[in-house]
């Protein structure tokens, strides 16, 4: 991963992750009739810096080191915890997003924030910053690992192959007019691609890209082939067909020009988008149509240019 | 938020994939045109559509949705249902209109697909 993909990446955690996910799920609560003398003991005992008080399982506040501290420097006479604990506790959900737990811990300067259930209402563990921290470091060595074994899976596959050059051929028949069945080719090539290894990016792009050409085929043809060259650095997808062709292919490339029919319009295609999307999908694309002899389409991923990055 | 959230806020049925509501919803688009979704929707989102054929869970399935839930209280048909079960999509149904979905789920704090995570 490089370096500005490892921020976008912790920027997508943060809203991933759930609170959750990273707190701390064994808290040591207090009860509001417990006396500060015990409350003395206990801090120093476990060396806890605070603690939820709770009460009949509710969460009542929370009582802080300073909290302890500020009554021993008032010399005060001993009383229970509930007279000087702090009562309006800020909270966070264990389905909200880290960011929301940064943002209040960035408003308010707290140390830690209590954790309960959005529906009960009750406990359920504590977060400090070093838990998100720890959270964030953790996923990103798993997510690093993934991405670390979907590497070399796909390598140790080509380079097992003793050959000077590999390359996968895979090749799927489309029927025409068959809108039922359309974009199953798609969906065997994508799954293909998935066992493979390759990066989940370059797997979506050449999906999208090729589902938009099948159903080109679907709509426009009495149906065609597929064919898909997978070599180590590149994946280039031919889609091929002897059907009506394409009398105007700079018109037919405009986004919003279309001559489906309205069916298929009805199910949601033929916005003249397609090919468009195929454009955006690829690195490179190559359209050849004749009139009443048929269209080649090639649509070039290259694997650099997938993985690490949203095509669209 | 979770699917199960969204279920709620949307007072949806589940159709398809009561054992996935804890699936993590990111963002959300709604939309008809099946080639809009394939362009500017992001993997890991929820679809909310009127339109209910096989073709949107494919759609869903090449895109990397994480989920879809059919707007105006309409029904998939068998196939649509069987082809999101073999691909783990779950399917919701809602009987508020498109745009009041978006709505409450916006005010919800869910982010559209041109929000929130920038990427480069
Ligand atoms: N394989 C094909 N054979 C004949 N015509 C095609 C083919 N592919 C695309 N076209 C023409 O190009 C137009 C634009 O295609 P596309 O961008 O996929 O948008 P849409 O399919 O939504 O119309 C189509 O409406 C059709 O007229
Ligand atoms: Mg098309």
């Amino acid at each position: 991963m490089a370096p500005n993909n490892k921020i976008s990446k912790i920027q997508e955690l943060v809203y991933e992750i759930r609170v959750g996910e990273v707190m701390k799920k064994d808290v040591f609560t207090v009860s509001p009739r417990t006396h500060m003398s015990v409350l003395r003991v206990i801090l120093k005992e476990n060396r806890f810096s605070g603690a939820p008080v709770i009460d009949k399982g509710e969460l009542i506040g929370i009582i802080s080191i300073e909290d302890f501290i500020k009554w021993l420097a008032g010399r005060e006479e001993d009383c229970p915890i509930s007279e000087k604990m702090t009562r309006n506790v800020s909270t966070l959900y264990t389905d909200e997003p880290l960011t929301n737990a940064i943002s209040k811990f960035d408003q308010h300067g707290f140390g830690r924030l209590i954790v309960i259930d959005r529906y009960s209402k009750k406990l359920e563990g504590i977060l400090t910053k070093g838990d998100i921290v720890e959270g964030l470091l953790k996923k990103l060595e798993i997510d690093y690992d993934d991405e670390e074994s979907r590497r070399l899976r796909i390598q140790h596959f080509f380079e097992d192959i003793s050959a000077d050059k590999t390359v996968l051929l895979f090749q799927y028949d489309v029927i025409g007019h068959d809108f039922k069945r359309a974009g199953e080719c798609s969906s065997r090539l994508k799954a293909t691609l998935k066992r493979l290894g390759l990066h989940p990016q370059t797997t979506r792009r050449v999906a999208i890209a090729t589902y938009e050409a099948e159903m080109n085929l679907i709509i426009y043809t009495d149906g065609g082939h597929i064919r898909v060259r997978v070599e180590p650095h590149e994946i280039l997808v031919r889609v091929e067909d002897s059907g009506p062709g394409i009398p105007d292919i700079e018109k037919a490339l405009q986004p919003g020009y279309s001559t489906a029919p309205e069916w298929v319009r009805e199910l949601g295609f033929g916005a003249g988008m397609g090919l468009n999307n195929i454009r955006k999908c690829a690195s490179k694309m190559d359209l050849r149509s004749t009139a009443g002899k048929g269209t080649r389409l090639g649509i070039y991923v290259s694997v650099e240019d997938g993985a690490g990055c949203e095509a669209n | 938020m979770i699917l199960e959230d969204i279920k709620k806020i949307l007072e949806a049925e589940v159709i398809v994939g009561d054992e996935l509501l804890s699936r993590n919803i990111k963002m959300a688009c709604g939309c008809d045109l099946m080639s809009d979704v394939l362009s500017f929707v992001k993997s890991g989102s929820l679809l909310l559509t009127g339109l209910t054929n096989p073709q949107v869970v494919r759609t869903a399935e090449m895109a990397d949705l994480a989920a879809v839930c059919f707007v105006r209280g309409k029904r998939p048909d068998r196939e649509t249902i069987e082809l999101a079960k073999s691909k783990d999509i779950p399917l919701l149904m809602t009987h508020l209109l498109l745009f009041e979905s978006c709505g409450r789920l916006h005010l919800k704090g869910l982010s559209g697909c041109s929000e929130n995570v920038k990427q480069h």
